[in-house]
């Protein structure tokens, strides 16, 4: 029983975590993209899309990928190179997605799709309890802490993700030093986009290999919301997403039992989970302003 | 900023009074759906019904349709936006547009308004609805007679009326079969996210139910049961490419036939409003092949759906009790359909408390 309930929240909490880690380094470097929502379903569609044509989910991973960078740099076009609204240009990149999605999808709806397979290396998948939850996984679930590793290492650990917060906390002194600051912007919004991509293509042929329209039902908000939860740290975003997987698919066990407590209340649980422990970590204000990029969603227009 | 919206809106009305002036001489049919029309189930099968109004009257009409729409204020928005656009009648498919239907109608008297599965009324507008419970009990029998656990996992949106009908629909063909038979519900509060329902499906499986019913609308919780190697039931339409060796039947909607015969009347100017509720017998609803199951049990399946379509049997027919023992139905008694579409208690046997 232990071991379903764990099999379920890993397929839960790994769309998110794909699409938080991406939107974490897109907001170190001071870019607020709202649009995680419209290049999942982007990369929702078009993984879909990939994986039927080329007859291979792999193919589909890559092109869920390539979608969500695709749109992204629509994004980023506007806001680093015309220094639109930020906001605005996220929200609008939502909405475009999931029309654009829609139109793409249509024929494709109703088409069953081909399932990512799992991992299964003889003898250690066969472990009991621990082998299928270890090594019984597929690829994207391992990708998924391979990036919050990398992006960790690559942040904290590297010259380059110096730069990148450098250009997050303060642009102006960024740019002074002869960084460019648009450049690096480019590089982590691309970034942001690919993840988020591959964050739907793991909805669309991983979680429930289909495709329909608005698929994601809401799940790159929620991958927004996780980034400030985790407080623009990658290893509490793997306790965020997985805190997030967990309480919603304990309720889903929850109700059956009969317990008696209203489902919409359950339904509500892991936002109260995660509005709780955003309380909580704000309680720490030092610590939050220090992890908050300084110039998280302030545009960059250099002063010659 | 309030200025700027009333100008907006002037030059939107400007805009679609022109349209409306250029298709006065064709009957324009509109729908608002609350899916996508891709889900590939409840607004799937309405909007095949707008292409079959197409297909038969070619370009004498018009249609239009509003997707996605949710269900709440945003919906009167949309209606009125519909009826403002010159569209002759408006199909609102979606149990919570009933309250915003009858509203923009009040307004709009010239305007015929039809709304799916709700029971308010007006000089414009007509109501009409499916009897999903015929196939639910159908399914109830056959799930029964086919679960080795004899318990159903249930997945369900939100605690209205049709929802509660279904699952009691469902118990009693099933306890016609098993009086002991059991059935697990999971409430997701959506009518629609494939993730949540896969997630509710393997939470049913996991707590030992081998038979999948959803009232939600994605194909997602039958592709656990094929995935499974379990069984489950299609809903809205034949969802058999999904889980071709999960999918025992599939209540089918077929909203064509209906959307015409509107149209059609109000072409004629005859149109006047209805309270219309079809299911087997009028064909508006059908199973799709019994499949996947033993021969006996599918032919009994076409007997009792055969029952049902002539009249003979009605799945609502007393004795019925409900959770408390209590006698709500006596023997013999055929529960009215005023009955049905306010039903907000469970039949005996059923393990869930219903939220209020």
């Amino acid at each position: 029983m232990l071991e379903a309930i764990i099999l379920t929240v890993i397929t839960a909490a790994t769309p998110l975590l794909l699409a938080a880690i991406g939107e974490l380094v897109v907001e170190r470097s001071g870019v607020l993209n709202l649009g995680v929502e419209g290049m999942m379903v982007m990369g929702a569609v078009c993984g879909f899309a990939g994986t039927l044509t080329f007859g291979t989910p792999f193919a589909g991973i890559i092109a869920g990928a390539l979608a969500g960078m695709a749109v992204s740099l629509l994004f980023g076009f506007a806001t680093l190179t015309l220094v639109a609204n930020q906001v605005a240009s996220g929200l609008a990149l939502t909405l475009f997605g999931l029309g654009l999605a829609g139109l793409i999808g249509e024929g494709f709806v109703g088409t069953p799709g081909l399932k990512l397979p799992a991992l299964f290396i003889p003898g250690l998948t066969d472990l009991p309890v621990v082998g299928r939850i270890l090594f019984g996984q597929d690829v994207l679930v391992y990708l998924s802490f391979a990036l919050v590793a990398g992006v960790s290492w690559f942040l904290f650990r590297t010259r380059a993700g110096l730069v990148l917060r450098a250009v997050g906390d303060n642009h102006g002194s960024a740019h002074a030093l002869g960084y460019s600051v648009v450049k690096v912007r480019y590089l982590a919004v691309l970034f942001g986009g690919a993840c988020a991509g591959l964050g739907g293509a793991y909805l669309s042929i991983a979680y429930t290999p289909l495709w329909v329209e608005s698929m994601t039902a809401g799940r790159g908000w929620i991958a927004l919301a996780l980034v400030v939860f985790a407080s623009w740290r990658p290893g509490r975003l793997v306790v965020g997403a997985y805190l997030f997987g967990a309480v919603t698919i304990l309720q889903l066990h929850a109700q059956p039992l009969g317990l008696g407590v209203p489902s919409q209340f359950l339904s509500m649980l892991p936002y109260l989970a995660t509005v709780v422990v955003l309380v909580l970590i704000s309680g720490n204000r030092r610590a939050t302003r220090f992890n908050t990029p300084a110039c998280l969603g302030t545009p960059f227009v250099p002063d010659r | 900023m309030k200025k700027l919206l009333l100008l907006a809106g002037t030059a939107l009305a400007v805009a679609l009074g022109a349209t409306a002036a250029s298709a006065q001489d064709k009957t324009k049919a509109c729908f608002i759906y609350v899916g996508p029309i891709g889900d590939f189930g409840w607004s799937y099968q309405h909007d095949q019904g707008r292409l079959a109004i197409e297909a038969a009257f070619g370009d004498k009409v018009e249609t239009a349709y509003l997707e996605n729409v949710s269900e709440g204020p945003d919906a009167e928005r949309a209606i009125e936006r519909l009826a403002r656009d010159g569209c002759d009648i408006i199909f609102t498919t979606s149990f919570g547009f009933m309250d915003p239907t009858i509203k923009v109608a009040k307004k709009y008297p010239d305007v015929k308004f039809e709304h799916a599965t709700g029971f308010k009324t007006a000089e414009n507008v007509g109501i009409y609805n499916s009897r999903f419970y015929e196939g639910r009990y159908i399914i109830g029998q056959m799930a029964a007679k086919v679960s080795k656990a004899g318990m159903a996992g249930y997945i369900v949106s939100f605690p209205i009326p049709e929802v509660v009908m279904g699952i009691n629909a469902f118990m009693l063909g099933a306890q016609s079969v098993n009086p002991d038979f059991k059935v697990k519900i999971v409430w997701v509060n959506s009518w629609f996210d494939p993730g949540k329902e896969a997630d509710a499906a393997k939470a049913l499986f996991d707590q030992g139910a081998d038979i999948m019913v959803q009232h939600t609308d994605s194909t997602a919780p039958l592709q656990i049961a094929e995935e499974r190697g379990l069984k489950g039931f299609g809903q809205a339409s034949d969802m058999i490419k999904f889980a071709p060796n999960a999918q025992m039947t599939s209540i089918v909607d077929d909203w064509s036939a209906y959307y015409v015969g509107r149209v059609q009347a109000v072409m004629d100017g005859t149109w006047k409003p209805e309270n219309k509720w079809g299911g087997l017998a009028d064909k508006g609803l059908m199973m799709a092949p019994y499949t996947n199951v033993p021969e006996d049990v599918a032919k009994a399946a076409a007997e009792t759906e055969a029952k049902i379509a002539s009249g003979e049997f009605h799945p609502f027919t007393g004795p019925i009790f409900d959770q408390d023992g209590k006698e709500r139905y006596a023997a013999g008694v055929v529960a009215p359909d005023g009955d049905l579409l306010g039903m907000n208690w469970y039949v005996k046997g059923v393990d869930d408390k219903l939220p209020q």
